[in-house]
């Protein structure tokens, strides 16, 4: 059964791609059945956890290669916290399947699609049942090319094509990282011990051993754990490698909510979360790791602020929180960050649905040309509008929960990163409310044709994400991961009113600058402040130095191999050997006259010179 | 009788034409004849060192010789005439086709 | 006979029959060179299917003394290594002789050749004696020149002339070796199995050795394109026609590193210890280098040939590991990219048939019109740069693993490879397949009949399934890896014990 969790997409995918290809209609039905199938099973094992008062993780593996030296197995762990990951992924998943099944409704490539979202689906589960470290780095390889296929969807379009080749090779940069801490953690987890492993739980065991025994140097653990981190970067788009996610947003915006929001960004704090107890070992690489989500948080926060695409907005904001996890994290705090993980799945899914659905109904992504959509998409407004809600943590809804319990973490931990989160959070609230004001309350700028609320299929699993995004808050996840109660409270009524007030005050300053008197006063703070706004809106010209370090120095590097290629090796090598036999040739040629007489006189010559040598002696 | 030594004075004088009618000569059919005297002036060699000796095996070694040189100028005469219909000519000079 | 001997002639008898046939019967050429490679195919599949894996060591074997005088002998078997590189060569083959329906001109002869240059290559994954291995390997360099010469397309004259002179340069020299090794063996024989018990039980001196793994790993490198030999390749491969060029990524390349580990890893293990580091620094600058170098190019093949060049650094770094998991990842790449190389050049060659251009700039937007390819395209691509669920990333990550250890620098460049891997092959799918169609090439046609499809779609397929489940070619390579590594141990315990004899004696006693 379990295994049927994990092979169900990727049955629908090669009966997609075999057999209905033709018929897009049947191929979507078969995707979204079978994810739904999957869902189906995780849950029952997610309420089996929930209601069993001591439910004991399962692992189920089979061996994938058996050499003599080497075993790799491949195996499911269904723990509480991959349940966790497996119902916020199925879940959320069928909703952005069954969105599909109107936003693309009328695309050509419609079977493509669905088949290329269930090998997603399929990677993703893959990653949260992976019970080895080989068996991540698959799926985890395998997540980035179905993304770069949804991303590249529209492969006519130039920017989507760029933006698909961005992203699988800013994420192979991490996965560089990634895979060289996996060997790293694989040579010292088990030197010594008959066989080594990639098994999470065997390396938890050992290396536990391994640490209370005092075996493993401080710095080969930083080195390992900052390696591993790289492919966290590359997956969870952190600084400095965040580059691609924004751009990813040229994929169909069901792909954006899935992928680039709710799930496979996830991937990379769930892959700190599993490894936590690598991570925990090593104090450095912890704290480099909650300064680096710190920083990522604010730094994506601030461009969000001077962005126009309404998708581009989102994703920054996913940048942003993305950073609020890992700094949770960083800080030790793997049950916090997991909260936050699934109640920001929720409103970041909706909040992408609703803007496919404006996308859908209006064909543009900018957000100026929106406008007075209130009384025209009612559903996607509201449902909108609560997404907007919980992502800037207004109490009561999910958000608030989840990001109290980091801003909490972060104030007991360390009283500068708490700053710079709070910092993140007003400003979360400040652009997400300027994009709901401009986009949905101002005044329309151009006139479209005539907008309706949208089918059914976009706009039930639009409702349901939104009941999500209410009430995921009061479902208490660290007590589900961890199994039992927690003891401390939670709330601290100190902080919960400073987050609350700054996030007003956020949604208040944003509404006198662009609701109120056409955007005027926004207007007058560009002017005011125009170098901000440009180095904002060059996104700190990280693109340019990214562009820069390939085309002049990867670039050059590969036409200077060629030239050695060509000019070196080639021609003084190999064809300066050719040379010289050719020169000599044409030096000897001219003993051979071709002329059988020339020859003939040589030899009689020669005979009789033989002949009188033997004769005189 | 006539000693030996005039035998290989006759047939040293005749394989000496030979070769020089092939180092000479650039008519092919010349060269091909040529050969033929290099070729009977080893059989007379041959013949008289073979009678003065009493030994037969000489003799029989000129007919073998006397075979392939027939057999020789069947083919040598047959290559020439192919040459002929292309070049309209013997000249060894022309054969150079094959040259650089 | 046996059944290897039925798969080496079976070729050889198709070209007999198609030189038999009348040359306007271009239906039945075509034919009987499809059956011939077909039925090796099955048969090959049967030895993989028959090899026992509880028994292991050579199988099939088929011994027939050829001039006993000098120790040669007609021998013939397979190991588990054999039994990969039999098949490998099976899918290669039938799918460049179902490429070759686009050749056009000369089909008699080219088909005699391509036939004789498949039977060729069988002898030497089969042959059990240094001989008849040598005679088969120059064997297979022959028919290259005129297949090139003939049939090939850019600059193919300088082309052909360069590969030939420089494979043939390179068996010389391993030739040599080979004639070193049967002299300094002392048994006079060059039957591979004597000679593995003969080296194992009494090791040739290290120096010898040394030696000896210098020259026939120069030797067979060239043909592997060991840097900086191997320049010949990716301008090889440009002028081929497309059916070669499968043949001759896919497996001719692969001989050379076939026989590095057949007989230099084989029976000079010493040498090989001796030589790890460097042949590992070789293997990186093949990354790196002709990866940069692939980066640079503007002709899909000369890309796919320096990329070929650049994937030989993973075989050769998993040589130079000289442990179980790096020779494993080494033997399973070269089936893995032999199959993938093939796959890459047949669709090339049918981009090629269509458009006649092969630089990336001109094209653009293929996939609109060419769906079937594009997909099999980025298939290829996505194999290549190791992604998983192909059998290219289980080798891969084998020899990342087995080389870590030991050689960890040149482990860290081999992965850093990847990246370079995946941004020259996106680049090409990008600009070729990707992007606004260039109205020039609105009137291409896809590949729609099944015959065309055939041989893309198993090849496809026997990467993904091998990639899947790796197991169904491990099994038998580690069978081979286990009893060459187990010799070599033997080999060097052996010079242990010498040695220590020696220090023993030279040591003053102590006091």
């Amino acid at each position: 059964m379990a295994w049927l969790i994990l092979f169900s997409p990727l049955i629908a995918c090669l009966l997609i791609t075999l057999i209905t290809l033709r018929n897009s209609k049947l191929s979507s039905w078969i995707a979204v059945t079978a994810l739904l199938i999957s869902l189906g099973i995780s849950s029952s094992f997610f309420l089996k956890a929930l209601l069993t008062p001591h439910w004991k993780p399962m692992e189920l593996s089979i061996h994938w290669i058996t050499l003599w030296s080497l075993k790799i197995e491949f195996g499911l762990i269904l723990d509480r916290l991959s349940l966790l990951m497996l119902m916020v992924v199925t879940g959320i998943g069928s909703a952005i399947f069954i969105y599909s099944l109107g936003y693309m409704k009328e695309d050509p490539g419609k079977s493509r699609y669905f088949a290329c979202l269930s090998l997603f689906a399929f990677s993703m589960l893959g990653i949260i049942l992976s019970n080895n470290f080989i068996q991540m780095f698959i799926f985890w390889e395998l997540v980035g090319a179905s993304s770069y296929l949804l991303i590249g969807f529209w492969y006519e379009k130039d920017s989507a094509a760029d933006a698909g080749n961005k992203a699988f090779l800013v994420n192979r940069v991490g996965d560089f990282g990634f895979m060289m801490g996996i060997l790293l953690c694989w040579s010292f987890c088990g030197s010594g011990l008959p066989e080594r492993t990639f098994n999470f739980n065997q390396i938890q065991h050992i290396f536990s051993e391994m640490v209370g025994a005092g075996l493993l140097s401080p710095k080969l653990l930083v080195v390992a754990g900052l390696l591993i981190f790289c492919g966290v970067l590359g997956k969870s788009a952190q600084f400095p490698l965040h580059v691609w996610l924004p751009d990813a947003m040229e994929g169909p915006t069901p792909v954006s909510a899935l992928i680039h929001a709710a799930t496979m960004v996830a991937a990379g704090i769930y892959l700190l979360a599993r490894l936590f107890f690598l991570f925990d070992a090593s104090p450095t690489a912890m704290t480099v790791i909650a300064y680096v989500g710190a920083f990522t948080s604010v730094f994506a926060a601030s461009i969000a602020f001077v962005q126009n695409d309404i998708k581009r907005i989102l994703a920054y904001s996913t940048l942003s929180q993305l950073g609020l996890m890992v700094l949770a994290m960083g800080l030790g705090g793997r049950l916090e960050a997991m909260y936050h993980l699934t109640t920001h799945a929720f409103f970041k899914a909706l909040l992408f649905l609703g803007a496919g659905s404006v996308i859908h109904a209006l064909h543009t992504q900018d957000i100026w040309d929106m406008g007075k959509l209130f009384k025209k998409m009612p559903i996607t407004s509201i449902t909108f509008l609560i997404g907007t809600l919980a992502l800037c943590g207004l109490f009561p809804l999910s958000g608030f929960w989840s990001k109290d319990e980091i801003l909490l973490l972060a104030f007991e931990k360390n009283i500068f990163l708490y700053r710079l989160a709070s910092v993140a959070t007003w400003m979360t609230s400040f652009y997400m409310a300027r994009a709901f004001f401009v986009a949905f309350l101002a005044p329309e700028k151009k006139i479209h044709h005539p907008v309706h609320e949208s089918s059914w299929t976009l706009t039930g699993p639009m409702i349901f994400l939104a009941i999500g995004a209410c009430i995921a808050g009061f479902i208490h996840i660290p007590e589900f991961i961890l199994g039992h109660d927690v003891l401390e409270s939670h709330i601290n009524l100190p902080i919960a009113f400073t987050s609350q007030a700054m996030s007003l005050s956020g949604i208040v300053i944003a509404f006198f600058l662009y609701a109120y008197r056409d955007a005027w006063g926004a207007k007058k703070l560009k002017e005011i402040f125009k170098i901000f706004h440009i180095i904002l809106s060059r996104k700190y010209f990280m693109d340019d130095l990214y562009n820069g370090i390939v085309k002049y120095i990867q670039q050059n590097i590969a036409v200077l191999c060629h030239l050695t290629d060509r000019n070196l090796i080639v021609r003084f090598g190999v064809n300066g050997v050719a040379k010289i036999t050719k020169t000599s040739g044409e030096f000897l040629r001219f003993c051979q006259t071709g002329r059988i007489q020339t020859y003939a006189l040589f030899f009689f010559a020669g005979i009789t010179v033989i002949v009188f040598v033997f004769i005189l002696k | 009788m006539i000693p030996l030594s005039y035998y290989l004075i006759l047939s040293g004088i005749l394989f000496s034409i030979g070769v020089l009618g092939i180092l000479i000569r650039r008519n092919a059919i010349m060269i091909l004849l040529s050969l033929e005297i290099m070729l009977n002036a080893v059989n007379l060699s041959f013949v008289s060192f073979s009678r003065f000796s009493g030994n037969l095996e000489g003799q029989i070694f000129v007919f073998f010789i006397m075979t392939i040189a027939a057999a020789e100028v069947a083919v040598g005469l047959a290559i020439l005439i192919s040459i002929f219909r292309n070049k309209k000519s013997v000249d060894t000079d022309y054969m150079k086709s094959l040259r650089w | 006979m046996g059944i290897l001997t039925y798969i080496l002639l079976l070729p050889l008898l198709g070209a007999l029959v198609i030189l038999f046939l009348p040359k306007e019967k271009e239906t039945w050429i075509r034919r009987t060179a499809v059956a011939a490679t077909f039925i090796p195919l099955v048969l090959a599949l049967l030895v993989w299917a028959k090899y026992d894996r509880t028994l292991g060591g050579y199988q099939f074997i088929c011994r027939i003394p050829w001039v006993p005088s000098l120790g040669i002998t007609y021998q013939v078997g397979v190991d588990g290594i054999g039994v990969v590189m039999l098949l490998l060569q099976g899918f290669c083959s039938f799918a460049a002789t179902l490429i070759s329906y686009f050749i056009k001109t000369r089909i008699k002869e080219y088909f005699v050749f391509l036939l004789f240059l498949i039977t060729s290559v069988y002898g030497v994954f089969i042959s059990l004696d240094l001989f008849f291995f040598y005679l088969f390997y120059e064997m297979a360099v022959l028919p290259m020149y005129p297949l090139i010469g003939i049939w090939g397309s850019t600059n193919k004259e300088y082309a052909t002339m360069k590969l030939t002179l420089y494979i043939t340069t390179g068996a010389v020299l391993a030739f040599v070796g080979l004639l070193v090794l049967y002299f300094a063996s002392g048994i006079h024989s060059f039957d591979l199995i004597a000679l593995e018990e003969h080296c194992a039980a009494h090791p040739l001196s290290p120096e010898l050795q040394k030696f000896l793994f210098a020259l026939i790993v120069v030797g067979f490198g060239v043909i592997a394109s060991l840097w900086p030999f191997h320049t010949w390749s990716p301008m090889g491969y440009a002028a081929a026609p497309s059916g070669v060029s499968m043949l001759h990524a896919g497996v001719l390349k692969k001989l050379g590193a076939y026989a590095m580990i057949r007989i230099a890893i084989n029976l000079l293990p010493q040498g090989a210890a001796f030589w790890s580091s460097t042949l590992a620094t070789l293997a990186m600058m093949n990354i790196l280098y002709c990866g940069w170098a692939a980066m640079a190019q503007k002709d899909m093949k000369f890309i796919v040939g320096y990329s070929s060049c650049s994937h030989m650094g993973y075989v050769l770094l998993g040589i130079a590991c000289l442990n179980q998991t790096g020779l494993n990842g080494a033997v399973l790449l070269i089936f893995a990219h032999g199959i993938m190389a093939a796959l890459s050049f047949a669709l090339i060659g049918y981009c090629y048939e269509q458009t006649h251009t092969r630089r990336v700039d001109e094209l653009g937007g293929l996939a609109k019109k060419l769906p079937f390819i594009a997909t099999c395209f980025s298939l290829a691509a996505m194999a290549s740069s190791g992604l998983p669920g192909f059998a290219n990333f289980v080798s891969e990550i084998m020899i990342f693993i087995g080389a870590w250890e030991n050689l960890t620098p040149q482990a860290i460049a081999a992965i850093f490879g990847i990246i370079i891997t995946a941004t020259y092959l996106l680049r090409m799918i990008r600009h070729t397949f990707f992007g606004p169609l260039n109205p020039k090439w609105e009137h291409l046609k896809d590949a729609t009949a099944p015959w065309q499809k055939l041989p893309y779609i198993l090849l496809v397929s026997v990467l993904v399934i091998v990639g899947f489940w790796p197991s169904l070619l491990t099994k038998p390579i580690d069978l081979g890896i286990s009893s060459i590594l187990k010799r070599s141990e033997r080999n060097i315990d052996r010079m242990f014990v010498k040695n220590n004899i020696s220090i023993e004696k030279s040591e003053p006693p102590k006091a």
